[in-house]
């Protein structure tokens, strides 16, 4: 089994080089490579989701084994927090790669697209399975530099100039990340994140670490856009082609930002208090501070990369929460309950959040615009776009029986339960905003008068197919809610952040 | 231990840049200061006072000292990562040149909000 962990970054890896080079000569080779190795790792991350995952599999690269317990190879680490966040990223690259294949048409230059977004994922897997600090930081540079390049890929005014906004912030946030590692091996003498954990648990912590943490969790945290932090992706995410925003707001945040704070501050270094504290607050800023600016955007995809900072917020507030009661020793059912909610969104958004970026692509691709003034009785001329994105919208908002409602509460609950009783009134606030604004999309997107005379009609069959999945998978994650399927997924990527020193162990153990 | 604060000096110096030039170009100056102030870190961490470089010969000393490689390794990975990244953000500043005509920011503003 654990020879097959490679492959999530070599197949993609391959296909990035592969592409440019045959799919020059065989015509349509781009799209059916790129969409096979996607759906093959996606089948193969159900695989392994499916036969039970109790210990966590450990690749060493290059097959140095371990010198008296110290690790000295690379290793790739797939346990049960990884894998749910490998099963979002490679669900959500098929289908954003199958709803390419009609909508990238417009675009030239087809094949350099489907390599750069082969060379993202290669990158985002990297940065799920790695165990190292350095390699961590390699794999985070591939992701983010395709990136950079497929937000520019429409080389218009607007699209130049996101992109190079983008750059410069992300360049920053990744010399500080890079900055933080050198600050760790300084201390530590070792890359490895297990073995930095282990030797940090004897440490108290002091004003060089405290530094430390810090920096990564701005870096982090610009990454993933928290609110200090956000002023790039309303830019970059609404500029980029639409299967791409929703890559880089479904998946790309949540990777390369979300994973990498949990990761490190719940498995690499000992929980502290501040942490916890700085999480929930930039969490709780987020969520307000972006639902309130989403309410005012005319700009569709603007509107949703704007929710997007604003849903991440729950994410935040979820992990935050369950961190600061475990390190007031308070309930452990709570904290669980608490995290298992900022997990649970957290998968959730990757959902809806993609659907409705393919649906604003679907609605840019018929009619040409992407303001909501200018669209309006969209309903009736596109009936699949249109009920789609009504599911997307109330999923999003909270409304049952879809994924979105129980995951917000479950963090309400927690929050009420953790005695955060403000956090709980400005997550429902927040909630009925959303809701506010996404009423408003659906009603000047598809129900209004039609305000344009172009003739439109219902857009190509990949596309459809891709945006239906995304609504069904939105009603059928529900389930993941219910005692019995909470177990296969949801409980033991909960369970590694719950216990904090089991990963640095079982790691070093092997 | 004056040179690790000059290092950090170096890396504020670049972001001091990158806040306050106006010029596109200037700015991926002050980006590529502020790169290379981190590598110059990383190159200071590996250095051990009087070290030799790490390769095993046949008539070493008794208690041979050598300096880490791991951090030499590491920066040469992160040079050929900036030098990716810099050519990216040239290219986009050239772009955005022939679209709009100038490299001042202040002008290229078609982004708000």
């Amino acid at each position: 089994m654990s020879n097959l962990v490679p492959l999530y970054v070599i197949l993609p890896l391959a296909s990035a080089f592969l592409i440019p080079s045959v799919g020059r000569l065989v015509k349509g080779f781009q799209k059916a490579l790129l969409s096979l190795v996607l759906l093959f790792l996606t089948a193969m991350t159900f695989y392994i989701i499916f036969s039970g995952l109790d210990q966590p599999i450990a690749y060493a690269v290059g097959g140095w084994e371990a010198v008296k317990d110290t690790p000295i190879a690379i290793y790739m680490v797939l346990d049960g927090l990884s894998v749910v966040v490998l099963l979002i990223v490679n669900l959500i690259g098929f289908l954003a790669t199958f709803y390419s294949i009609s909508y990238i048409k417009k675009y030239t230059a087809e094949n350099n697209f489907y390599a750069l977004l082969s060379l993202m994922i290669a990158g985002m897997n990297g940065v799920v399975l790695t165990g190292d600090m350095f390699n961590l930081y390699v794999f985070l540079e591939i992701a983010v530099i395709a990136s950079y390049a497929l937000v520019a890929f429409g080389i218009e005014k607007t699209e130049l100039e996101a992109s190079f906004k983008y750059q410069v912030l992300g360049g920053i946030a990744s010399l500080w990340i890079l900055f933080s590692i050198g600050m760790l091996y300084w201390k530590t003498q070792t890359l490895n994140m297990a073995d930095i954990s282990q030797i940090l648990a004897n440490d108290t912590s002091d004003a060089f670490m405290i530094f430390t943490q810090i920096l990564l969790i701005s870096g982090f945290g610009l990454k993933a856009a928290m609110i200090p932090f956000h002023a790039w992706l309303p830019d970059a995410h609404s500029s980029a082609p639409s299967p791409i925003s929703a890559m880089l707001s479904g998946v790309l945040i949540k990777a390369i930002g979300v994973y990498a704070i949990l990761r490190l501050f719940f498995n690499m270094f000992a929980l502290t208090y501040e942490i916890g504290m700085v999480i929930t607050v930039i969490g709780t800023l987020s969520m307000i501070i972006g639902g309130l600016l989403a309410i005012f955007q005319w700009d569709m995809k603007r509107m949703l990369a704007y929710s997007s900072i604003s849903q991440m917020g729950y994410v935040f507030i979820g992990v935050g929460m369950g961190m600061i009661i475990l390190i007031r020793g308070g309930e452990t059912s709570v904290a669980a309950l608490a995290i298992a909610g900022g997990l649970f969104h957290m998968i959730n958004h990757a959902t809806f959040k993609g659907l409705l970026f393919l649906n604003a692509g679907a609605i840019e691709h018929t009619t040409g615009t992407r303001n909501m003034k200018m669209m309006g009785g969209l309903a009736r001329t596109m009936p699949i776009t249109s009920t789609t994105s009504l599911g997307a919208s109330l999923a999003i908002s909270g409304i049952p029986p879809f994924n979105g409602f129980f995951s917000k509460l479950i963090i309400i609950v927690a929050a009420i339960q953790g005695q955060f009783y403000l956090l709980a009134v400005l997550a429902i606030v927040i909630s009925i905003v959303t809701l506010v604004y996404f009423m408003r999309f659906q009603r000047f997107a598809f129900f209004n008068k039609t305000t344009f005379s172009r003739k439109v009609k219902e857009v190509p069959f990949t596309m459809c197919f891709s945006m239906v999945v995304l609504v069904i998978l939105c009603l059928a994650l529900s389930l993941l809610i219910f005692p019995g399927v909470r177990e296969v997924m949801l409980t033991p990527a909960v369970d590694v952040l719950m216990e904090t020193t089991n990963y640095s162990s079982t790691i070093i153990g092997m | 231990m004056i040179v690790y604060f000059m290092c950090f000096f170096l890396f504020l110096v670049g972001l001091y840049g990158i806040v306050t030039r106006r010029n596109l170009i200037k700015i991926v100056i002050s980006f590529t200061i502020m790169e290379f102030s981190v590598f110059l870190f990383f190159a200071l961490i590996g250095y051990v006072e009087n070290g030799k470089a790490p390769i095993l010969t046949k008539n070493l000393p008794e208690n041979p000292v050598f300096v880490d490689p791991l951090p030499q390794a590491m920066v040469l990975t992160a040079i050929v990562i900036g030098l990716a990244t810099s050519a990216m953000l040239l290219a986009i500043a050239i772009r955005l040149y022939k679209k709009y005509g100038t490299f001042n920011i202040r002008e290229i503003n078609n982004l708000r909000g």
